[in-house]
């Protein structure tokens, strides 16, 4: 038993958690070109819920602050790239590719630089006076949720907003007889950068590594001679920042959003954070991908359980491992 | 005389509600181990992380080196030269042994000198360099702590209980350890264990329910078992 459990962990242990939810699937479809329509969307659905749950958890971990406002960022990042996408209607449907490509990167960068400066203001301005108090975080963030949705009303309207796909990641790839949407394979792509840039970041550079300890032990790092306080306002703004790329990513994978695109992911974003433990990058790596994988089998398999997948998925994880896949205070 | 490094003049701490120190009062003077002892709960903790600004003092002054610390933030605390390292270790588990040596460090740089000066007091150090803290015995986590807080020439360093749960002869090798890092650094040191604290003390503050009730040489309390019975009766009847 424990020559198997030492093999498994040599070749990547928990990590392989994904490929067996899809070795699983392959048997329960049936069908490998489906198998493989269904194993893409799921990996990109994954990615795209990484970039909007990545910066929570960190901010979860580090900063021990209950963020329930994070999904104001997703819905601003995905109304924001609408609006400028659609504002440069004529770069988004022209067939050379290098306008598409700097209509989607304005588009991107802008939902990006936003969450930026209003994550250091949400920092400032209503998280700041809450630290260290879980009861009157909860109720301030759903405020400022509620406020910014209600701005997102005033400003786009209450119908639904349609989002513009550039031209280059209209359409599929075919393969044999299986159809791969180009933007998933963009969403999974992009996902999978940041998650290398996050990743180095955290792992190779001194920043990273005040980070990695501040989410064990905020007080030691403080001892230790830095300000952690300046580091949270860091954070947090790159939290932000990544869950309105995100929200922009989601957007042009739904092609149709309302004001509520942000609190309909929350729940999944909060689902991942969980399953992946808290303040890990790679947990929630994992998390996501093992959401979206999950949502999108079972989605075909059984599309009544569609829904309660995900709550089966982290009850299951969470009785097996009650800190999550790979938390980062061990 | 040596001149005063630390002093605390009438230090008053509250946590919530509660009166934890009674106004303290203490003189540490610059270089050796100087101890503070006192049975749990009266007060040994606290005033090591109200000298860090873990606590603020709700009253009083704490003078470093003549000036004021007792407003300053412990980032700052701890940039003027005092290192501290806590009863529970204050070890990054989830960061190698490296990674928390190098936190320690002033601009992530190791000093080659220093850093083989650890790695020959603690080996263990060495060995484990590039494995994860939370993998280290409770032995070994202590010595990352105690290694951590002398890769940087510190002007003092503040010790919470450092023997507390560990073996007889990782206590042993930590008195060598201590008499070494003495050399260059000066220790406070708070301890409920007296044969430890008598074999390294030069002298001794005494604390009970959050006020100082003794100072004076650790020579003369070492040999006064009479004095020894009247203050520390709780700590020595478990420890000795």
């Amino acid at each position: 038993m424990n020559l198997i459990a030492t093999q498994i962990e040599r070749f990547g242990g928990i990590n392989l958690l994904p490929v067996l939810l899809a070795v699983v699937a392959l048997v329960l479809i049936g069908v490998p070109s489906t198998w493989l329509t269904l194993t893409v969307a799921g990996l990109a659905m994954g990615m795209m819920i990484f970039l909007m749950a990545s910066g929570l958890s960190l901010v979860f971990g580090l900063m021990d602050v209950l963020n329930f406002g994070h999904s104001a960022f997703i819905s601003f990042g995905a109304f924001i790239a609408a609006s400028v996408l659609a504002a440069l209607g004529s770069w988004v449907g022209a067939d050379n590719i290098l306008l598409n490509i700097a209509a989607l990167f304005a588009a991107i960068s802008a939902a990006t630089l936003f969450g930026l400066v209003a994550g250091w203001f949400f920092e400032r301005v209503i998280i700041k006076p809450v630290y260290r108090d879980h009861l009157r975080q909860i109720l301030i963030t759903m405020g400022a949720l509620i406020v910014a949705e209600q701005i997102i009303l005033a400003i786009w309207g209450g119908s639904p907003i349609s989002v513009p796909r550039p031209n280059f990641l209209s359409g599929s790839i075919i393969l044999g007889d299986v159809s791969i949407e180009i933007y998933r394979l963009f969403a999974f792509g992009l996902g999978l950068v940041v998650f290398l840039g996050l990743y180095a970041v955290l792992n190779r550079t001194r920043i990273g590594l005040l980070v990695r300890a501040g989410v064990e032990n905020r007080e030691m790092v403080e001892a230790l001679g830095f300000r952690i306080d300046r580091l949270f306002i860091g954070v947090f703004m790159l939290g932000s920042a990544l869950a309105a790329m995100g929200g922009a990513m989601w957007a042009g994978y739904e092609t149709l959003i309302t004001a509520a695109i942000g609190s309909e992911m929350m729940i999944i974003v909060f689902i991942v954070i969980i399953i992946g433990g808290l303040g890990s990058i790679e947990g929630t790596l994992l998390g996501a991908l093992m959401v979206g994988l999950m949502g999108n089998y079972v989605a075909f398999l059984a599309p009544k359980m569609a829904l309660a997948s995900n709550m089966l998925l982290m009850m299951a994880i969470l009785l097996w491992r009650p800190y999550g896949l790979r938390p980062a205070v061990k | 005389m040596s001149k005063t490094l630390l002093k605390l003049d009438s230090v008053c701490t509250d946590i919530a509600q509660y009166h934890i120190l009674h106004g303290v009062s203490l003189e540490i003077p610059e270089g050796g181990v100087h101890v503070l002892l006192g049975r749990n709960g009266a007060g040994k903790t606290s005033t090591l992380r109200t000298i860090m600004g873990l606590w603020q003092a709700r009253d009083g002054s704490i003078r470093f080196r003549g000036e004021e610390i007792s407003r300053e933030h412990t980032s700052d605390i701890a940039r003027r030269g005092i290192a501290y390292v806590p009863e529970n270790m204050g070890i990054f588990g989830g960061l190698t042994v490296e990674e928390n040596m190098r936190l320690a460090t002033h601009k992530g740089q190791f000093d080659r000198q220093r850093l083989s000066r650890v790695h020959a007091q603690f080996p263990a150090m060495e060995k484990f360099w590039t494995k994860q803290a939370w993998s280290l015995s409770g032995g070994q986590k202590q010595m990352l702590a105690i290694a951590r807080a002398m890769i940087e020439k510190r002007d003092l360093i503040l010790i919470d209980e450092p023997t507390k749960g560990l073996a007889p002869a990782i206590i042993l090798s930590m008195v060598d350890a201590f008499r070494e890092i003495a050399q260059e650094t000066t220790i406070l040191l708070v301890e409920q264990n007296f044969l430890f604290a008598k074999s390294l003390g030069q002298t001794v503050a005494v604390i009970d329910d959050g006020r100082i009730v003794h100072t004076g040489t650790m020579a003369a309390l070492a040999q006064d078992s009479d004095l020894q019975t009247r203050l520390l009766s709780l700590s020595l009847d478990s420890h000795q």
